[in-house]
């Protein structure tokens, strides 16, 4: 099992990334590649880096059998797309990792609608990833938006 | 006689605004193109239609954010657009308040990411956006704002 972890393009999320690589470390599982921003905490149990380029984010994702991520939409659609199994961890205020708690109600409004598991603990995490690897994904989206939001912008567009 | 091709000027920051900015290219068939957002990588997604690459910059770096003002400003005098369209945030907000400044057609699409209250950004642009749509029924309660569907299902 291949797992990709994804933190994003701004702040470091380090109480995530504490998380896998201690269940990493126990499971002795170590097929995971993660991208960790400037983080101050750089994972041992696995291999990392700050950034990715989109060609090689586009490589990863498509290795992978199970994504790990922050409730980012960047991530979260491109699992979609891919119909890749993805965990999703919001970032939270209180710990200063972002600016205010809207990856929470991304985090649940996603997961009620079957798109996303959503954990939100550090022990929520490890237990997610004990059963990852019977995770199934969510059907496939198509390349682009909804039909009846690409219409109404075609018609606002030629209008 | 021949009709000239719409310009769009296809606005977002880098991530989940730029993914989201993507999906809609089906909407912009038959018109001219040209994207502007945060990393010169993304250059690479759209190689058929021209890009621009300003700073990366959100309203909590106040000297950056003058840079990117100036930058974004600059890229919609140079490439008169008829219509400006942004998923957000920052470099599409000022894109669509310089926009409407100078009589183009504006659209704002809130980030499926706002699912209990449109974002900063959103609100900011809504007295700017000629056209104000969220991605989620619920959000669409204030006029002008509206529901149109969203860029996943």
């Amino acid at each position: 099992m291949k797992i990709f972890v994804v933190v994003g393009t701004q702040e470091p999320f380090d109480r995530m990334m504490r998380a896998i690589d201690e269940w990493a470390v126990k499971k002795g599982f170590v097929d995971i590649f993660a991208q960790i921003s400037r983080a101050s905490y750089v994972p041992g149990g696995f291999e990392s880096t700050d950034f990715i380029s989109p060609e090689l984010f586009d490589i990863k994702f498509k290795e992978a059998d199970i994504i790990v991520s922050h409730a980012g939409m960047g991530t979260i659609i491109s699992a979609l797309q891919h119909s890749k199994p993805i965990i999703v961890m919001p970032r939270l205020a209180q710990f200063h990792e972002h600016r205010n708690d809207h990856q929470l109600a991304t985090a649940k409004s996603f997961a009620k609608l079957g798109f996303v598991k959503a954990v939100y603990s550090e022990t929520e995490l490890q237990q997610a990833l004990d059963n990852a690897s019977e995770m199934k994904p969510a059907p496939a989206i198509g390349p682009g938006a909804s039909s009846r939001l690409i219409e109404y912008l075609k018609e606002v567009i030629s209008a | 006689m021949t009709i000239k091709r719409k310009k769009i000027l296809a606005v977002a920051s880098g991530g989940g605004h730029w993914i989201q900015l993507l999906r809609l290219r089906p909407a912009f068939e038959g018109c001219e193109v040209v994207y502007m957002s945060t990393h010169e990588g993304y250059q690479k997604q759209v190689s058929d239609s021209a890009f621009h690459a300003v700073t990366d910059a959100n309203r909590w770096n106040k000297l950056k954010l003058i840079v990117m003002s100036f930058e974004v400003i600059w890229v919609v005098i140079k490439v008169r657009p008829d219509i400006i369209i942004s998923t957000g945030a920052a470099p599409g907000l000022l894109a669509i308040i310089w926009g409407k400044l100078t009589l183009k057609k504006t659209i704002w699409l809130d980030s499926i990411a706002n699912v209990e209250k449109i974002s900063m950004s959103g609100r900011l642009a809504k007295p700017f956006a000629t056209i104000h749509m969220t991605q989620w029924e619920q959000l669409a309660t204030n006029a002008p704002t509206v529901f149109k569907g969203n860029v996943i299902t």
